[in-house]
Parts: structure tokens; C-alpha cells; sequence
């Protein structure tokens, strides 16, 4: 049973998708995270444990290889892709309540900035760590961020931006969210940004990686990672 | 005129210019405006732009064109406009610059990756060809492919200036410097070596580094590709530093003295092409110009 769970965070690591997925050429032909969650289900593990153990942890490898310069861009996505195409099977167990989201996260990239590659690595790892995403999207408004907060009470708020122009309208965002939800945690993050900016705009955390992110997150509410 | 990579052949060493957004932000352009927009709505201060890095010493002048992809004008719904809005960038600078100065224009980055499947190869080529096209048509005798992570799409565009063009091509990438100093990389994962390696192997003479690090992590950069390659001249813009937030809005810390201060050590490692990017004013080209002086 360890066995299948260690090979499908393997997969997930490796980004290997299915069976017939020529990448990585080194597994080519064996199962990938499709045929392995499938096999798992079968064998009575619960899909919890599978999520947990299985395509979540495959996915905090990558990430903290990612925040170390180990691995890249592409890694990163090959991996999502591989945990997505695992998840499908495991969709009737969240519906039965059988596996839970660590809670709602909202993401979007900041009013009058239209970046979204940090923005979407950030919703994958999020997804891969166990949240549930809402994604705004980009050139989101503070009041579309709120209003997605007030749709979903107690979800966490991400927010990105890429220009040094778009940077002060997450000033912006930040204040409104928190004279109208005070207890909402926000984070930031973005190739201009630093801890420094963080703190002036009154945003609770800042990660130069999505991996910082998850980490913060889970220490706040008390998760293992 | 003569071509860039002869000048540099002859033993020159030439100044570019400085960072646009910044000075377009200065001159008040808004977050969520197109900047490219400004070439037909502002014109006047999009010339301003080119006559003050001609003025501080350029002898490159860029283009605000960075964005100017159709791809990336999509997001404005300004598609069917990039033709007109590429020409007219290439105009304003070479109408600003004379024929003295090179306008080197300037092609960003689409914004999409090929390898996520969010646009095609053909789209790509087909969008950089017509920029391409579009800045030769105004005015521009050069360009440089800038700011670039992803090798897939430098090839595209080079493919797409070279068929279609006679422009000089320099291509230039962006690199971060990972946590523990060792190393660079580009977001993709690509380093310094495999990027001279397979851009020489396309046959583009002249590469860069621009953008994401400042003035000292660019030169241990440059130190790292003059040592594995000493037959391609550089081009070097880095960043005034990290942008800080002070009581006056956005600053980048870097001074013009600063980057005067590196410019020996640029050259001694392979650049012949010296400017600036992001927070970089024509004070730092002004800078850089006097100290190539004492060099040349």
C-alpha cells in the first residue's frame, strides 16, 4: 500500500500523466497517475490518503525543489498536469466528504495588470497542497475580490502582480478587503515585490514562491505540511 | 550606416538606452494602459523618450514596442491595431534619434508559453513576423529580441525576423540568480551556456542580458558567460535594483554612479553594448557614457 502511494507522488513529481505519456522518456510505458489512483481506489485506500500521501506530497517536492532553483517552470507544470489527471477519480470521495479542501483560496492578479504565469503556477501548487482555487483571473478589482470573499467566508486571498504600475493597486485591494473583512489573511507575491512592500501595504504574508505560500498557510492554520 | 556588429568589430563600444516604462510612468501613463497605445495617443512624449537617451550619449535607441506582439495586444483588444502601433514606434524613435543612431527596436515576450499550450508555434511566428515587418517599415535598422526566458519562443522570433527582414538581431534573456548565488537561470530552467549555445547555433551574433538583476549580479553573470564564451559580443541592461516602496511611490535604488561604477567590468567580460533596463534613466546612460569614454 505504501508501495502505490510513494510511486503515484513519483509520478506526480516526475509529471508522469498515464501509460501512454511519452514524458519522462525514462517511465515511458509504465502507469502514470491516471492508471495508479485508479489502482489505489481499488484497493480500498482511501482517497484522503491518496490525495495526501500520494499527490499532494508529489507536489510539495516539486515545490520546494522550485523554491530552491532546483526545478523550473516547465517541471512545475508537467507536474500539475500529472496531479490533475488524478484528481477526476477522487471527486466523488470530496463530494461524499470523504476527502476536504484545507480551505478556500481566492487568487487573482491586481487591477490593470494582465500577468498570469506566476499567477497560474500559484493556483497549481494550491490545488497540488490541497486547497480548493477560485480564480478571478487577471486585472481583478478590489471589489471583485470581495466580493468573491464575501461569497466565501474564512477563504485566504492571493493576490499577484508583475509591474511596478499595478504593485500600488494591491494597495488598494488590501485595504479594502481589510476595512470590510478584518480577519481575512492576504498574501502577495510578484517578481517586484519584496517583504518590505508586504508590510507598508498591510498584506499578512509575501513568498517569493508559491511553496513560501503553502508553507505560511499551513503553519498559520496549523497543518502539517 | 554601418551595421552594429561591425562597429563592435572595429573596437567600438556602444551605449544603449535606458528603461521606457519608466519614463512613460513618469510622464503619467496609468496602470492597465497599453503602453504601446502612446505611440498614436502621446506621440510627442514618445519622441521625448528617444531625444533624451540620444541626448545622455545612446548610440542604440530603442522602441516602445516591447509589448507590441499581437498576441500580448490581445489582452487590450488591440490586435488589429499592432501593425500600425509597431510602425509608428519605429518611426517616433528613428524621427527622434536621426541616422546617426541605431533604433534598435524592441520585441518583447508574448506573455503565453508555447510548452502550456496556450499558444501555437504558428501563432507566435505569424505575430512576431508582422511586428517585425511593421518596425523595419518604420524606421528601425535593427531589433533586439529582449527580455526573453523560453528558448522555443527566442527561435520563433528570430525565425520570424530573419525570413522576413533585414534587421540586425541581437536576442537577449532575462536570468535570476538562485538563492544560494551559484547559479542562473531563466524561469524555463535554461542557463547561460545553453542559451549562447543554441542562440549561436541559430546563428545570431550578437547576445544580452537584460532586465530581473541589478548592476552586480549582471556582472557575475557576464563574468560566467565571458568565460565559457569570448567570440560573441554581449549586450548588457541590467536593472536599477529592485523597485522600493517609499513616501513618494516607486523607487529603484540604483544610481547612475552605481552603474558607471560596473561598466569597466562589463566590458572586461565580453559587453559591447552597454545600457540599462527597468528604473534606469538617461542620468544612468549618461553615466555609463562618460565612463565608456575613458575606456575607448
Amino acid at each position: 500500500m505504501e508501495n502505490i502511494l510513494e510511486q503515484i507522488a513519483t509520478c506526480v513529481e516526475r509529471g508522469k500523466i498515464n501509460k501512454n505519456s511519452p514524458y519522462p522518456p525514462d517511465l515511458k510505458g509504465q502507469d502514470g497517475t491516471e492508471e495508479l489512483v485508479q489502482q489505489a481506489l481499488g484497493m480500498g485506500i482511501p482517497a484522503s490518503q491518496i490525495l495526501s500521501e500520494g499527490l499532494m506530497k508529489g507536489m510539495s517536492v516539486i515545490g520546494k525543489k522550485f523554491s530552491c532553483n532546483e526545478v523550473f517552470v516547465p517541471d512545475v507544470l508537467m507536474s500539475a498536469r500529472a496531479m490533475n489527471a488524478g484528481m477526476p477519480f477522487l471527486k466523488s470521495a470530496f463530494e461524499r466528504g470523504e476527502a476536504k479542501h484545507k480551505g478556500i483560496f481566492i487568487i487573482g492578479t491586481v487591477q490593470g495588470d494582465l500577468h498570469d504565469i506566476g499567477k497560474n503556477l500559484v493556483r497549481m501548487m494550491m490545488e497540488g497542497a490541497g486547497w480548493k482555487v477560485i480564480d478571478l483571473g487577471v486585472d481583478t478589482s478590489p471589489e471583485k475580490f470581495l466580493q468573491a470573499l464575501k461569497e466565501n467566508p474564512g477563504a485566504v486571498v492571493g493576490m499577484s502582480a508583475l509591474l511596478t504600475t499595478t504593485m500600488m493597486n494591491m494597495e488598494k485591494a488590501v485595504k479594502v478587503l481589510k476595512s470590510e473583512v478584518p480577519e481575512v489573511t492576504v498574501v502577495v507575491g510578484g517578481a517586484p515585490l519584496t517583504q518590505d512592500f508586504c508590510n507598508k501595504i498591510g498584506a499578512d504574508a509575501y513568498s517569493p514562491d508559491p511553496q513560501g505560500c503553502i508553507e505560511y498557510l499551513d503553519a498559520k492554520l496549523g497543518l502539517a505540511s | 550606416m554601418d551595421s552594429i556588429l561591425s562597429k563592435i568589430k572595429a573596437g567600438k563600444i556602444l551605449v544603449g538606452d535606458g528603461g521606457w516604462g519608466t519614463l512613460l510612468i513618469k510622464a503619467g501613463m496609468q496602470a492597465g494602459e497599453c503602453p504601446e497605445l502612446w505611440n498614436i495617443e502621446h506621440p510627442d512624449i514618445v519622441s521625448g523618450i528617444a531625444i533624451a537617451y540620444k541626448e545622455a550619449g545612446a548610440d542604440l535607441v530603442s522602441t516602445n514596442s516591447f509589448g507590441g506582439n499581437r498576441v500580448k495586444l490581445k489582452s487590450y483588444g488591440l490586435e488589429n491595431e499592432a501593425k500600425e502601433l509597431n510602425r509608428k514606434a519605429a518611426y517616433l524613435t528613428r524621427k527622434a534619434v536621426g541616422e546617426k543612431c541605431h533604433v534598435l527596436a524592441s520585441i518583447g515576450p508574448s506573455g503565453k508559453f508555447i510548452m502550456m499550450g496556450d499558444v501555437s508555434e504558428d501563432e507566435l511566428y505569424e505575430s512576431f513576423r508582422e511586428q517585425a515587418i511593421a518596425l523595419e517599415k518604420g524606421g528601425a535598422d535593427s531589433c533586439t529580441i529582449e527580455t526573453m526566458s523560453d528558448l522555443d519562443e527566442a527561435r520563433c522570433a528570430v525565425r520570424a525576423v530573419k525570413e522576413n527582414t533585414k534587421l540586425e538581431i541581437v536576442v537577449s534573456f532575462t536570468f535570476m540568480r538562485s538563492s544560494d548565488g551559484e547559479r542562473f537561470n531563466t524561469i524555463m530552467g535554461t542557463t547561460p551556456e545553453v542559451f549562447i549555445q543554441e542562440m549561436k547555433q541559430i546563428g545570431v551574433s550578437i547576445l544580452g542580458v537584460n532586465c530581473t538583476l541589478s548592476v552586480e549580479d549582471m556582472c557575475v553573470l557576464l563574468q560566467k558567460m565571458y568565460a565559457y564564451e569570448k567570440g560573441v559580443p554581449f549586450l548588457v541592461y541590467p536593472n536599477a535594483g529592485q523597485p522600493q516602496i517609499t513616501d513618494e511611490g516607486i523607487r529603484y535604488p540604483e544610481t547612475p554612479e552605481m552603474f558607471a561604477k560596473y561598466v569597466p567590468g562589463f566590458y572586461k567580460n565580453g559587453a559591447r553594448i552597454i545600457g540599462g533596463c527597468c528604473g534606469t534613466t538617461p542620468e544612468h546612460i549618461r553615466a555609463i557614457r562618460s565612463e565608456v569614454e575613458k575606456i575607448s
